[in-house]
């Protein structure tokens, strides 16, 4: 039993389960709804996961690389955030993805795929939102700290990791929290590029009908994994606190 | 006060200039409705909605709408009727009602040449449709709703996916497929025209007696007149009726 069908076998037992409790126009359609939900998890956690490791990489970069790795890191972020996500989803399936086999060779695998291409454009864009988040954070920390570290005998990079990076990240938790809910909000932008995520698979379903109720039922499915993914980032920052306002 | 007698002044004058007749388009779907180099609408369906026009003695605008939200905007009031070539199905007469159909379309199968696809077997490839069109229904049916199917924005977007080799094969609508396998050396229609008994019609609100009476004797003027005999064969070559 491959990756995909356990994915089907779970949202089929959840429809199955929700079978009784839902409206009729609902359950009609359930199996597709949370085939959608689970591709939109899917992206949204690698995303965040990957992208949060390369914002922590160029955030580092910005405050403590050199001149060229600074103006680097710089332009990664002001390149990605300063661009709608659209536009670079576009870019990167309908602009790149037309050169075609031919000329892309080995890269083709991934740009052939929208999922692929919806992945790594996620993971770009939320990576250049999350280094300007992080190097907030690290510019609130007193210089003292890196000082104090560097005598006590620890490597530049030894410092960072140890000492600066988890207090930055406790500071900029909350602002990521808002990320990852802004990040989910903008993965919907997928289905234009033939993803079947929980947009992709809605706009199918009413299109079998044009109920208006499709797109409440997928609105309040959006809400809950909003729910949830606020309750995630509350637990993990009720972990990182140590005093200060509850 | 010099403004309420303006409002008034208005007021008393609207009843007699005719509300135009507004009709919505896609704008995405040659040759029967695209975008030219000059911005403007044109394509069979728009030289179809003049000629209806002309013959109902009405003004009309034509406006250009994405197909995802053609039926729902004719449902808000944004125009009156949408000559968009679309497929008369049971799905969109519970939001809306028809004119008679002003043509018949098949449902075609367009591959790579010796690709192996045909309309029999599209399960076992990755397919592309156009969204909300009849061609993804029929996919769907096809397919299933966890098979490879591709679903696009616009028959344009798709057309693009199938030259550049993401997909194996897309279901077309007839006449947007030979257009564009004029222009498209090593592709073909993969097996034979699918004939889902697809009629074209204009689609109005529900409950709008009056003009589907209107549009119906317009249409039938224009057959009578040689009009649309006239349209048709300018584009397709012959008469598509």
């Amino acid at each position: 039993m491959g990756y995909q069908d356990i994915k089907y076998a779970v949202s089929d037992a959840v429809c199955l389960l929700a079978q009784d409790t839902t409206p009729a126009s609902f359950a009609k359609y359930c199996p597709r709804y949370i085939d959608g939900i689970l591709v939109t998890v899917e992206l949204l956690l690698l995303s965040s996961f990957i992208g949060f490791f390369i914002g922590a990489l160029v955030a580092v970069g910005r405050v403590s690389g050199g001149p060229s790795v600074r103006s680097l890191a710089w332009a990664w972020s002001y390149v990605f955030r300063g661009t709608p996500l659209l536009v670079q989803l576009w870019i990167v399936y309908f602009g790149l993805g037309s050169l075609g086999e031919e000329q892309l060779g080995v890269l083709w695998p991934f740009f052939k795929s929208g999922w692929a291409v919806g992945l790594a454009v996620l993971t770009i864009n939320t990576s250049a939102y999350i280094a300007e988040i992080l190097r907030g954070g690290l510019a609130t920390l007193p210089p003292g700290q890196y000082e104090a570290a560097v005598s006590c005998g620890m490597s530049r990079g030894q410092a960072m990791r140890r000492i600066l990076l988890p207090q930055a990240i406790r500071v900029a938790w909350p602002a990521y929290g808002n990320e990852l809910i802004l990040l989910m909000k903008g993965s919907a932008l997928v289905s234009t590029i033939t993803v079947m995520d929980l947009m992709g698979q809605t706009r199918s379903v009413f299109a079998r009908g044009y109920a208006m109720e499709t797109y409440a039922y997928s609105a309040v499915l959006y809400l809950l994994l909003a729910l949830f993914l606020t309750l995630l980032l509350k637990m993990v920052e009720r972990r990182l606190r140590v005093g200060g306002y509850p | 006060m010099k403004k309420t007698v303006m409002t008034l002044a208005l007021l008393a004058a609207t009843p007699a200039m005719a509300e135009p007749l507004r009709i919505a388009t896609e704008g995405a779907y040659p040759p029967f409705n695209e975008v030219n180099a000059a911005g403007e609408l044109v394509g069979f369906d728009v030289d179809i909605a003049n000629a209806l026009c002309a013959k109902m003695e009405a003004e009309c605008v034509i406006v250009a709408q994405d197909w995802d939200g053609i039926i729902p905007g004719l449902t808000a009031g944004k125009y009156d009727a949408i000559i968009a070539s679309m497929s008369i199905t049971e799905e969109r007469l519970q939001t809306v009602d028809f004119t008679d159909p002003y043509y018949s379309n098949f449902l075609v199968v367009v591959a790579k040449d010796g690709s192996g696809v045909t309309s029999e077997n599209v399960k076992e490839y990755s397919v592309g449709a156009q969204r909300s069109t009849i061609a993804a229904v029929w996919a769907e049916e096809q397919m299933g709703t966890r098979g490879d199917l591709r679903l696009y924005d616009t028959t344009t977007a798709s057309f693009a996916d199938l030259e550049a080799g993401r997909i194996d094969a897309f279901v077309a609508d007839y006449f947007p497929a030979v257009e564009w396998l004029k222009d498209n050396a090593g592709f073909s229609i993969a097996g034979d025209r699918i004939d889902i008994d697809d009629k074209i019609g204009i689609a109005i609100r529900q409950n709008e007696g009056e003009l589907k009476d209107a549009l119906n004797a317009a249409l039938n003027g224009i057959i009578a007149d040689g009009t649309y005999g006239e349209i048709s064969t300018q584009y397709f070559g012959v008469d598509i009726y």
